[in-house]
Formats: C-alpha cells, sequence, structure tokens
C-alpha cells in the first residue's frame, strides 16, 4: 500500500507541488503577460486575486457548483481589470500606483464581504488522476491534475500562438511598442490597452478560485500569501511569453515543494531557508539571465517599468 | 515634469510668478477634492450597505484625530511609516520603483536585536547612536543592493527587492528562532532583550516615542537633498531620462545605488525604532506589512518627502479609527481597507486633472487685459 | 445533509447582518446596559475552525451573561496596534477586564501598557505572569498537552502504516508538549509507531499548511494532527489524501465526519465565566490560573465513527485516569530523538509541572528538529 520511497519523496513531491501550487502563478502571469505586452503594468492583480478567490469559494458555496465559481470569479477579475484600464488611460494617472491602490481596494473588498463565507464548505473544483497507471499512492497524488491546471497550460500555448500569429498579436504588440505606430495604423492604443487589462483581470480572478476552490480548497484571510505580487514579477523573469510563464510557475511550485518535502525525508534544519528557495531561485536566475546592457529583450517598450 | 513647472518660459509676462504658485495651489486643491470625493463613494458604498455614514466619519475623526489620545494612536501608527514611504520615495527620484522596503525595515530591526547582547554594557551616549547606524546600515547594503543589481546587471529592481523582501524575511525568522534566539524566550521566539538603558523613550510629555520625530527629520532631510542640492537636481534629470543623463556625464551608478541605499537605510532605521521602542527584541513581528503600505503612501505623495508627512498621518488616523468603528458600527476590520482604497484610487485619478484647473489664468485675470 | 445545515447556518447569520445593519448607527453597545464591558482582542478572523473561535465562541457565552457588555475587535496585529487597541476599548468603550488573546500580546505589549491602567484587569491566555510582573495582570491556560495524548491513543489505533503526522507551525514549548503528548499517546498503543512532523514556520499560511500535510501523506503517514492557528486546510487535506484526522482548537468534525477521530479543544468558557463572575463580585483573580480535563478548561470531541472499540476503551480509560490526576505523559525511562536521556527511570512529569512550559526537546520516535 504505502509504499516507503526514501528519498524519491523529494523528486516527487516537488512534482507533486509544481502541479498543485503552481497554477494560481501560472494564471496571474499569463494574464499580465498579455497586459504587459499592450504597454501597461497591473500591480493589483494580487488584489484581484483575492477578490476572485473570496467571489468564487461565495458563488460555488451559494449556487453548488464550483465551475459558477470560477466564472464569477473570472467576471469579478475582469470587472477590476477594466477599472484599472479605464483610469490609467485618462492622461498622467500613473498605472503602478493606480495598481497599488486597486491591490488595496480588491483585497478590502475581499475581506469585508468574505467574513460570512470563511466558516462554510464549498464544493470543490474536480480532479484528473493522471497517476492511474501507478501502484504508489504517492504518484498517484502528485499526478492528481486539476482541470484548470490543464486549461492553463493550454492557454499558454495559445496565446503563445495568438501573440506571434494572429492579427490580434500583431495589435496587441504594436500597440505595446509604439503607441504613435499604433495610431498611424488607425489602431486605438487605449481600446486595446483597456480589454489587455481586462483580459488580465479575468485570468487574475481565476488564479484566485483555484486557490479557493482547489488547492488549499478554502477561503480564509491568509489564503494568498502574495502569488498575485510574485506573479508579476514572474512576468518579467519570463520575458514576457506565455509559454515561458508556464514554465517560471512550473519552477516555482516546484521550488514551493522543497521546504515540507525536504522535513519529510529528515532534513529538518533550518527549514525557513529552505521555504525561501522559491524566491532565490528565482534572484538567481534573474540575476544570472540578466546583463549589463539593461537590454530587457523582448520587453514592451511602452511599458513604464522598462523605460 | 516638476522641473518644467519651476522654471518660467522665455517671453512669459512679468507676472511669471504666477505660475509656480498656481501649481502649488492647484497640487493643494486637487487631492483633498478628491479625498472629498473618496469619501463621498465610500459613504455611498455604506448607504447600500443600510450604515451611516455621519455615524461613520464622526467615530472616525473621533478615534483618529479627535481626543488627545486619537492623536497619540495615530502619530505612534505614522512613525514607522514615514520612514517606509521614504524607502519608496527616494529611489523614485531616479525613476526606480522599490517595493521591498519591508526587507530592510526587518534587517534593521535584526541587526538591533543581535547586536542587544555585545553593546548591553555600553553607555547609551554611544551604544544607540551606534545601533541606530547599523540598523540603518543593514538596510541601506539590502536596498543598495537593489540598485547595485540594477546598475551592473540589468535586473528589474522593482522584482529583485520585492523577492529580497521575502528572503529578508526568512533570513530573520531564521536567525531569530536560530542562532540569534535567546534560550530564555520561550513560546515567543526572540533574540536576547535590548537593555532597558538602551531603549527609545517617548517624546517628554507626548505618548509617542522618538522614533515620530527622527522620522518627521528623515522626511525633511530627503526634501532638502532632492529639491534643494544638486545631486537631488541630478537624480532627477537621470530619473528622466538616464540615457541624457549619462550623455551630459551625470554619475548615474553612483546615483541609483548611492539612492536606493539611503532608501534602505531610512527603511532599516524604521526597524531600529520598532525593536529599540516598541517590541524590546527582534521576533517574527517585525514583519508586519508597514513596507508595503509604505509604497502606498509615497504613491500617494507623488513621492515629495514632506507629502508624504499629511499622507501618512491621513492613513495612520484611519487605522487608529478602525477598532471603534469594528465595535460601535458591527463593520468588519476591512471597511479601513476599502474606505483606503477608494480614496487612493480617487486622488491618484485626479492627477489626471493637474495642470487643467488653470489656476494661473483666474489668479491674472483683469489685469492682463 | 451537511451542506444543506451549514448554508441554513449562513442564512441565519447573514439575517443576523442585516439586522445589525438596520439598527447600525453609534448605538452599538449599550453603555448603559452592562455594569462592567470586558473586552476581547483576536490576533486572526473569528471563525478560523481554530485558535481563534475557541475564543470567540467562549466570548459568546459571556455576551450572555447578565450585566456585561462584550466589544471584541479581530485582526490585531502584535505589534503596537494591540497597545493602542487595548487602550482604545479602555478610553473610548470603558472597558475594565480586557482579554488580549494572541500569545505574543503579553510580553512587551500588556506590560507595557497595564502599568498605566491601574483599575484595568489584563487577563492574558498562554501563561507568562510571574512574580514581580504588574499585578493587574494575569495569565491563565489550559493542559492540552493531555488531548494530544488522547488524540495520539485515538491515532495508535487507526495507523496502519505505524506512522503518523504532525503539521506544526513553530518549535516552541507549547507545540513541542503537543507532538510528544501525541506520539506517546500512540505508542502507548503500539510502541513501534512514528511520528513525522513539518514545522511551517508560520502561525496562519494555507498554502505551506496543504503542502506539509501532503508532504506527510507521501511520506506514508496515515493519522494528521496539527497545532496552527486554523486548522481547517490541514484537515481538509489529510482527509482528501485519505489520512485520518485529530482536531486542535476546536471542533473540526463536520469538515470530514468519516475522517475525524477524535479532537483536542479548548474550553474557554470556564475560566472566562468564573473570570467575570469574580470581577462581578468584586472578589480577586489569581495571577497564575491553570486546569484541564478535570477542571473543564479542556475538552474532547466526541470519537468518530472510525474509532474501533478498543481504541474507545483505551481512550475511555485513560481519561478516566487523567479525571482522577495525578496522571503523566512524560514519564521515565524517556529519551529525546537525539538519544540523550530526559527522565531517568522513576521520574514522572504530571500536567502541573511548570518544567513542561519549558521543553525543548522531541522526544525518541518524533521524526524532526527543534530548530
Amino acid at each position: 500500500m504505502n509504499g516507503d520511497i526514501g528519498l524519491w519523496a523529494v523528486p516527487l513531491a516537488m512534482l507533486g507541488g509544481a502541479i498543485r501550487v503552481s497554477t494560481p502563478f501560472l494564471f496571474v502571469s499569463l494574464g499580465e503577460v498579455i497586459t504587459e505586452r499592450s504597454g501597461r503594468i497591473n500591480l493589483g492583480l494580487e488584489g484581484t486575486l483575492v477578490f476572485g478567490a473570496m467571489s468564487g469559494y461565495a458563488l460555488a458555496f451559494l449556487t453548488g457548483s464550483a465551475w459558477i465559481g470560477v466564472l464569477a470569479a473570472a467576471l469579478a477579475g475582469a470587472i477590476f481589470g477594466l477599472v484599472h484600464g479605464l483610469l490609467c488611460s485618462l492622461p498622467r494617472v500613473n498605472d503602478i500606483a493606480i495598481g497599488i491602490a486597486l491591490m488595496l481596494l480588491g483585497t478590502g473588498l475581499a475581506f469585508f464581504f468574505g467574513k460570512p463565507f470563511i466558516q462554510p464548505v464549498a464544493p470543490d473544483l474536480p480532479a484528473i488522476n493522471l497517476g492511474w497507471w501507478s501502484d504508489l499512492p504517492q504518484v498517484q497524488a502528485a499526478l492528481r491534475v486539476n482541470v484548470l491546471f490543464l486549461l492553463g497550460f493550454v492557454l499558454a500555448l495559445a496565446l503563445a500562438w495568438m501573440l506571434r500569429r494572429t492579427r490580434m498579436g500583431l495589435i496587441l504588440r504594436v500597440v505595446g511598442d509604439s503607441s504613435d505606430a499604433a495610431r498611424a495604423l488607425g489602431i486605438r492604443p487605449a481600446r486595446v490597452r483597456i480589454l489587455a487589462t481586462a483580459f488580465g483581470g479575468a485570468l487574475a480572478g481565476v488564479g484566485g478560485a483555484y486557490l479557493s476552490l482547489f488547492y488549499p480548497g478554502s477561503w480564509n484571510e491568509g489564503i494568498s500569501s502574495g502569488q498575485g505580487l510574485i506573479a508579476v514579477a514572474l512576468v518579467i523573469f519570463a520575458r514576457w511569453s506565455p509559454v515561458n510563464c508556464f514554465f517560471a510557475a512550473l519552477l516555482f511550485g516546484a521550488a514551493g515543494a522543497l521546504g515540507p518535502a525536504l522535513q519529510s525525508v529528515g532534513v529538518t534544519s533550518g527549514y525557513y531557508l529552505s521555504y525561501a528557495a522559491p524566491f532565490v531561485l528565482t534572484l538567481v536566475v534573474l540575476i544570472l539571465s540578466s546583463s549589463k546592457s539593461g537590454a530587457l529583450t523582448g520587453a514592451p517598450r511602452e511599458l513604464s517599468i522598462t523605460k | 515634469m516638476s522641473v518644467a513647472g519651476d522654471l518660467p518660459k522665455a517671453g512669459a509676462p512679468s507676472r511669471a510668478w504666477v505660475i509656480p504658485l498656481a501649481a502649488r495651489i492647484e497640487g493643494l486643491l486637487l487631492p483633498v477634492a478628491a479625498l472629498l470625493a473618496g469619501f463621498a463613494a465610500f459613504a455611498l458604498f455604506l448607504l447600500l450597505l443600510g450604515k451611516s455614514p455621519v455615524d461613520f466619519f464622526a467615530l472616525v475623526y473621533k478615534a483618529g484625530f479627535g481626543t488627545a489620545f486619537s492623536w497619540s494612536n495615530t502619530l505612534s501608527r505614522a512613525a514607522p511609516l514615514l520612514l517606509a514611504a521614504l524607502c519608496v520615495a527616494v529611489p523614485a527620484r531616479l525613476g526606480l520603483v522599490v517595493i521591498g522596503g519591508e526587507g530592510a525595515i526587518v534587517l534593521g530591526g535584526v541587526m538591533v536585536g543581535g547586536l542587544a547582547l555585545p553593546l548591553s554594557g555600553w553607555p547609551p551616549l554611544i551604544a544607540m547612536p551606534l545601533l541606530a547606524c547599523m540598523a540603518a546600515l543593514a538596510g541601506a547594503v539590502w536596498i543598495g543592493a537593489v540598485g547595485a543589481l540594477r546598475q551592473w546587471r540589468g535586473v528589474n529592481e522593482t522584482i529583485a527587492s520585492l523577492l529580497m523582501a521575502y528572503i529578508a524575511i526568512a533570513l530573520m525568522n531564521h536567525m531569530v528562532e536560530g542562532p540569534l534566539r535567546d534560550p530564555a524566550s520561550l513560546n515567543k521566539p526572540s533574540t536576547a532583550p535590548l537593555a532597558e538603558a538602551l531603549r527609545v523613550g517617548d517624546l517628554p510629555g507626548w505618548n509617542v516615542h522618538w522614533g515620530l520625530a527622527v522620522a518627521v527629520l528623515a522626511c525633511i532631510f530627503a526634501w532638502v537633498l532632492i529639491d534643494r542640492t544638486t545631486i537631488g537636481f541630478a537624480a532627477r534629470i537621470a530619473g528622466g531620462n538616464i540615457r541624457a543623463a549619462q550623455v551630459q556625464g551625470l554619475p548615474v551608478g553612483k546615483l541609483v545605488i548611492g539612492f536606493t541605499a539611503l532608501g534602505g537605510a531610512f527603511a532599516g532605521l524604521a526597524g531600529y525604532f520598532e525593536v529599540s521602542a516598541v517590541h524590546g527584541s527582534a521576533n517574527a513581528s517585525l514583519a508586519s506589512g508597514y513596507g508595503y503600505t509604505g509604497i502606498l503612501i509615497a504613491f500617494l505623495a507623488r513621492h515629495n518627502p514632506l507629502a508624504i508627512i499629511p499622507v501618512a498621518l491621513l492613513l495612520a488616523g484611519f487605522e487608529a479609527s478602525s477598532g471603534l468603528v469594528q465595535r460601535r458600527m458591527d463593520l468588519p476590520d476591512a471597511t479601513m481597507t476599502v474606505l483606503q482604497g477608494f480614496v487612493f484610487v480617487a486622488i491618484l485619478a485626479s492627477e489626471t486633472f493637474t495642470g487643467r484647473l488653470n489656476l494661473a489664468a483666474l489668479l491674472t485675470k483683469g489685469e492682463q487685459r | 445533509m451537511l451542506k444543506s445545515l451549514t448554508r441554513r447556518h449562513f442564512l441565519s447569520t447573514s439575517a443576523g447582518f442585516a439586522g445589525a445593519a438596520a439598527l447600525g448607527g453609534l448605538s452599538g453597545p449599550a453603555r448603559a446596559s452592562g455594569d462592567l464591558t470586558v473586552g476581547f482582542i483576536y490576533v486572526g478572523p473569528r471563525d478560523d475552525y481554530g485558535y481563534n473561535q475557541a475564543h470567540a465562541e467562549a466570548a459568546a457565552v459571556i455576551k450572555a451573561m447578565e450585566g456585561v457588555t462584550v466589544i471584541e475587535e479581530e485582526n490585531v496585529a502584535e505589534t503596537q496596534d494591540v497597545q493602542q487597541t487595548m487602550e482604545s476599548m479602555i478610553n473610548f468603550d470603558g472597558a475594565s477586564l480586557l482579554f488580549p488573546t494572541s500569545f505574543g500580546y503579553f510580553d512587551p505589549h500588556i506590560l507595557e501598557v497595564a502599568p498605566k491602567y491601574p483599575d484595568v484587569r489584563f487577563e492574558h491566555c498562554g501563561g507568562l505572569w510571574s512574580e514581580g510582573m504588574p499585578t493587574n495582570t494575569g495569565s491563565y491556560f489550559g493542559y492540552i498537552g493531555m488531548g494530544q495524548y488522547l488524540n495520539g491513543i485515538a491515532a495508535g489505533h487507526a495507523t496502519k502504516t505505524k506512522k503518523i503526522g504532525f503539521v506544526a507551525a513553530k518549535p516552541i514549548p507549547q507545540v513541542l508538549l503537543n507532538i510528544n503528548s501525541f506520539l506517546l499517546g500512540a505508542r502507548s498503543v503500539d510502541p513501534t509507531i512514528t511520528c513525522q512532523v513539518i514545522f511551517t514556520g508560520e502561525w496562519s499560511m494555507a498554502v505551506k499548511e496543504a503542502e506539509a500535510t501532503n508532504a506527510l501523506a507521501d511520506a506514508g503517514v496515515d493519522v494528521v494532527t496539527c497545532h496552527v492557528d486554523g486548522p481547517k486546510v490541514v484537515m481538509e487535506t489529510a482527509a482528501s489524501r485519505d489520512c485520518f484526522i485529530c482536531g486542535y482548537h476546536a471542533n473540526q468534525s463536520d469538515l470530514a465526519p468519516e475522517k475525524y477521530l477524535t479532537g483536542a479543544e479548548w474550553n474557554w468558557a470556564t475560566v472566562y465565566k468564573d473570570m467575570v463572575e469574580k470581577t462581578l463580585a468584586g472578589a480577586p483573580i489569581d495571577n497564575f490560573v491553570r486546569g484541564g480535563l478535570a477542571e473543564g478548561f479542556i475538552k474532547m470531541s466526541p470519537l468518530g465513527p472510525a474509532v474501533s472499540d478498543a481504541a474507545r476503551n483505551q481512550f475511555e480509560a485513560t481519561k478516566a485516569k487523567i479525571l482522577d490526576g495525578g496522571f503523566a505523559v512524560i514519564e521515565g525511562p524517556l529519551k529525546d530523538n537525539a538519544g540523550n536521556e530526559i527522565a531517568p527511570a522513576g521520574t514522572a512529569y504530571e500536567e502541573t509541572d511548570v518544567a513542561l512550559e519549558s521543553m525543548s526537546y522531541l522526544v525518541e520516535g518524533v521524526i524532526g528538529s527543534t530548530s
């Protein structure tokens, strides 16, 4: 039954952790890639994620359907994105600052309306058992994959294709690289950016719904430990490429599983440091992959933080 | 932007002084109007929930600013926020968005906690400034490293500072529960307590610790540096356009590292006061989010060190009244966060009207024509 | 069935919310109705299925008492926030008995504020009061390690892999005593059982708690308990991995009734009622208050359907022994998990022994370390 697999438990736990933990990072960063490709940065996705987690859980509980919860979270997220997009289309309004203010507003509203939903138990999202071929319960558990994770993977490929091969992708890239060029082509940059930010918000909302409806699978005020904020950082790390976002999210999730996995095989001292592994790893990769010239390859030129 | 506002245009009438004055008035009028608009939106929110906005604002005033106790409550909360906001505002003059001040606060605090034992017998006149300097140094090194990474490796400072904040908190927890743990701190792992003689007390006649005075002085110092010195002028130019600054031969690298380090030093100082005036030793409570609130304050103050003071007071007042609102109106504790969200969105969005009020024309009306 | 119950619960509370909203305004706690205002301060949300809920449930009992007004505040950080909250309750609401319930509130925060208000009583949960501290402060705590020992007995009978698991926040004495008691309870059933512990480093961090629980399940653990502020995530994750669960802080059985064996719960109402009654009568309160199962400070959740008869018998027999008094969990000969002797043969530490409150070791059979 429960086979003792010794040290193999560590890589296996990291694989499982990567799949379990990465989904919120994946969704938020995919959404933010689209937003940033249009030349805007939305730092407020943490607030959107938390509000998505709350509204998703609340709706799933009230209707009895987890999928309605996901839809509600996406809708709520899109509204937050829309607000961000509209406000930042006003001249002289700073997108980073508005993002921070909306982070506060999103979190505040989520906590405000979320109080009655901390106690109740809402239905979970279903999982697909991809580990049916193995006798090991550890493998089966690691490969219990949520539909949203698979959806995120497909979405990453689809967005990469969209950016590269479609008219929509071209419009987005032109707007992100030069407002003037876009206007010359008869594109209205503000409208594209508003839609791109709304799309980013919707995905962040879905990321939040994953937290509250699947893993860890409950709503409380500590549900997010900064996933929304880190995911925005991962976009820069992933060089604005949706496929890279997928790998960045996986890497971050796997590194996050390292701490508990090491403790479970008896490596117990300094656990705070092993818990910091995802942050250290991301920073190290970031330092190694950057260069003095500061040329952020792949960065949209209209993006305020890369100017 | 602010540079252009100070320079009278060639060929302007003799009443050129009106333009900066008008800009000043507008700079005051706009945020206040936006604040009121934010309040109005929140009042509507309360009405929709069936709560009385009048009662609400009366309570906020009473508990935030209405009594002597309210003021000491508000001011105590403001002290760390001022320093945390400077950690964002100072590098922002170079166009850098540093959001990891929390890390510098925490490490400044750990530095003080770690030195508590070695310095226990020292005379306070030497030990206290030394502790403050060491805490500031810890913060300066941490955020300065963010600047160095930006300058030498082209690493984005926003993401680096955020990641480093998480790493700093992990380091703090590790030190406090491991190498620096006072064996006597049983159920709340902490460093050895700071000797009584080295604790920072309250301002004479006030119920607020000295950190507030130091923080206000720090804001004034930062303002003078940025607005009234050539270094600050160079930084503002570099903040506008780094390449242009390099072409003009400005020491951009030194400015980047110096300004990030200075910001970090302010945050480290906040950590110093948290340990020496509030907690008495370093422990996990050091990571209580002041660094993140500081980001908000700095952006609201448009990175103007002097504007940080009223903004931090307003925010601290909101937080001071949170408890009374919770208890009297049966509203959840997140109510204040929602209010802050409304107010901040309104104020930030109001920036779109900057320069559009045309006050200069109003002021000179009648004299010109 | 369960769902409809919880939904009804939700509807009734939200109706209450709306009712309160209709009243609105400054009416709030009517000062006139009570001679005594009691303030409760929580570090997290009141309904976390755990530490804060245990206190809030007791506060609700106090609320129903004659002549008492209860005021509450949640999510108050262990910084100067809590100092200001205490003073605000005293200055604005006239509170004269305060229960700042989080462990980290005591030193330095309560010790800082208490001397300024000699007429106000500050009662702190956790047990740090000692001679020389302000006399208007006091501390109370319960011997919940005994509850974890009983949890361990239920776990020892239920485990098939002979590995049980513990998700812990931080390696501090109160947590270590719980871990050791849980394992020793299980070992009273079968001495080959081991207990794997994983520290999350935080009192409340949902994703880490879920990951820790998964790591335990991956390591072959099949019964899980915890010591974090809100056990909901640990309990739900463990049950989803087909592990049995033992509750902590409050009753978590409705999260997974089939998997829930039993749980060690606080019963703070006993303490609070006693202290409020004494205050109303003008009688003094002891500065150092302790109690266990016998005194009604802690209680056990009703045994779940998965508990075998053998387990039930041993559980009840041991509980009776504990109620009689004099029962010791830490009893020689006993070594820690590094091989050092911690109790030679013939020594025993009863639950009342203050030495247990500075525990710094994990006993033999616990996989994990204290640093």
